[in-house]
């Protein structure tokens, strides 16, 4: 039961994932690659981590996971306004304001 | 029906392979370093594949982290160097003459004579040998700690270690003589959102690398991961500027660097008496003394990846030779 | 549930490799600092799913120790790239 509930959380997970790189290849302009990719990417690791953490045997493993998602989500959120910046800098996406 | 874990692994072979041709041929310097990162994240991966935790951790921080920033810094200097800082220019930083096809031949030679002897040798070693797994593990209950890579590491082979924390400080000695400086430039904006991040942050993972340092007694870790993640710290203010070597602090950064060494060759010396050799760990106290000279270590590799990256001694020059970063 | 782990690995890892298409084409910079970050994220993924797979908890610090360095890494690449002159 619960490993059914964990693959469905993974398999909606990396569904999620996938729709973040057709996201990157197919969007016309940096902002909106940036759009998709920390959403959707964001968004696929918080199922991948739920179901890993529905599977790990320990409260320390856990544990462990929660942190490395709570990381990784403002990481990546800091990391992609960053590049968000930068490229706006560069007078990307053609300078509107 | 294959396992599909041999096609993951198959996979990602391919690609490790496929990111190095590329890397190699794509005429952007950027995009050649963007490549050689991932190329060192997917190389981890394979490390992780074949269950070398301890190496992957290494790869990780060390070959993908460090090196990555380290070559992104070198390109910034060049094109500073050379006029082009505000161009995107491609290959074309500094005009370089063309390898005559000759060598580029014999080089190609090379490589494959020593592709093809290593071809021969791995086929021909035997497939399953004893190994030295079952040396190791009659030896562990000696050796002070419960995890075998660290027992290796810090007691066994204790002299290996010894000579690479050696490398890294005639690493920094040599890059210290070669390239001195200040400089005067602007601290990067890095904006509110990076600020309140940073505060959050560089405390946590000082806390990660403490805790690698801390787990590699039992788990896969140890002074040389926990080194490189304290390292990448130092990194992150480097880059930031939060913190901008002085000259006033050559003198703490001097004594960083040569603490790891001194104290492994100090405790190394010290046990030898009372009818030991040096390096080895009266058994009682062996555990203690490893996690004394790890310590030491991770704080000193910390320093002086750090100190290796900014790539210069911070001493004010009385002519000229100011820096970019 | 291997088969069925072993399979998502295999999908991460594709649709990272398809993200290598934007590295090569990206017209500018930011477009590559982009695919970067798609691998450092999809990399923790695959290391969370491996660490259940092969059964090694070890994985985890592999996977917080990439979360780390791919921060690292956008940083090094917003401070250090040169901006393009349009």
């Amino acid at each position: 039961m619960v490993e059914l509930a964990a693959a469905v959380l993974i398999a909606t997970g990396t569904l999620f994932f996938i729709a973040g790189t057709v996201g990157l290849l197919r969007f016309p302009d940096i902002f909106c690659r940036l759009h998709a990719l920390t959403k959707a990417d964001g968004l696929g690791l918080a199922l991948i981590a739920l179901g890993a953490a529905l599977l790990a045997g320990t409260p320390g493993a856990v544990f462990r996971i929660v942190l490395i998602w709570f990381f990784v989500a403002t990481a990546s959120a800091t990391c992609g306004h960053l590049v968000a910046r930068y490229a706006r800098q560069s007078g990307a996406g053609g300078g509107a304001p | 029906m294959t396992d599909p874990l041999m096609i993951f692994d198959l996979l990602l072979a391919l690609a490790i392979v496929a990111l190095a041709v590329a890397s190699l041929s794509v005429r952007d310097l950027f995009s050649m370093i963007v490549l050689f990162i991932i190329f060192g994240l997917l190389s981890a991966l394979a490390w992780v594949r074949l269950s070398a935790p301890d190496v992957a951790l290494a790869e990780a921080a060390i070959g993908t982290g460090v090196t990555g920033a380290l070559l992104l810094k070198t390109l910034h200097h060049l094109r500073y160097v050379s006029g082009t800082l505000g161009q995107q220019t491609a290959l074309g930083v500094t005009p370089v003459a063309p390898v005559p096809m000759g060598i580029i031949l014999a080089n190609a030679g090379f490589c494959g004579l020593i592709t093809l002897g290593l071809l021969v040798a791995f086929l021909g070693a035997p497939a399953t040998g004893p190994g030295f797994d079952a040396l190791v593990a009659e030896a562990m209950p000696q050796s002070g700690v419960e995890h075998p890579v660290t027992g290796v590491l810090l007691n066994f082979r204790a002299y290996d270690t010894l000579m690479e924390v050696v490398v890294l400080l005639a690493a920094v000695i040599a890059v210290w003589q070669i390239e001195r400086g200040l400089s005067d430039a602007p601290a990067p904006v890095m904006g509110e959102v990076w600020q309140g991040f940073a505060r959050l942050a560089l405390p946590a993972i000082v806390v990660v690398g403490t805790y690698l340092l801390w787990v590699g007694a039992e788990a896969p870790g140890g002074a040389f991961q926990g080194g490189a993640v304290l390292a990448a710290v130092g990194l992150l203010l480097l880059l930031t500027r939060a913190y901008i070597p002085q000259p006033a602090h050559r003198g703490v950064a001097r004594g960083a660097f040569v603490l790891g060494t001194a104290a492994f060759a100090l405790v190394a010396i010290l046990v030898a008496g009372g009818g030991r050799v040096a390096f080895e760990y009266p058994l009682e106290h062996a555990k203690t003394l490893i996690l004394l000279i790890e310590g030491v270590v991770t704080l000193s590799i910390a320093v002086t990846l750090a100190a290796l990256f900014h790539g210069r001694e911070p001493v004010a020059l009385s002519e000229g030779g100011r820096h970019d970063t | 549930m291997t088969t069925f782990l072993s399979l998502t690995l295999i999908a991460l890892l594709l649709s990272i490799l398809a993200g290598l298409v934007r590295i090569f084409r990206g017209p500018e910079p930011a477009e590559r600092m982009l695919a970067a970050q798609l691998f450092g994220t999809a990399a923790v993924a695959i290391l969370l799913v491996l660490s259940q797979l092969m059964a090694m908890p070890a994985l985890l610090d592999v996977a917080m120790v990439f979360a780390l360095l791919a921060a690292i890494t956008l940083v090094a690449f917003v401070v250090l790239a040169s901006r393009g002159v349009r």
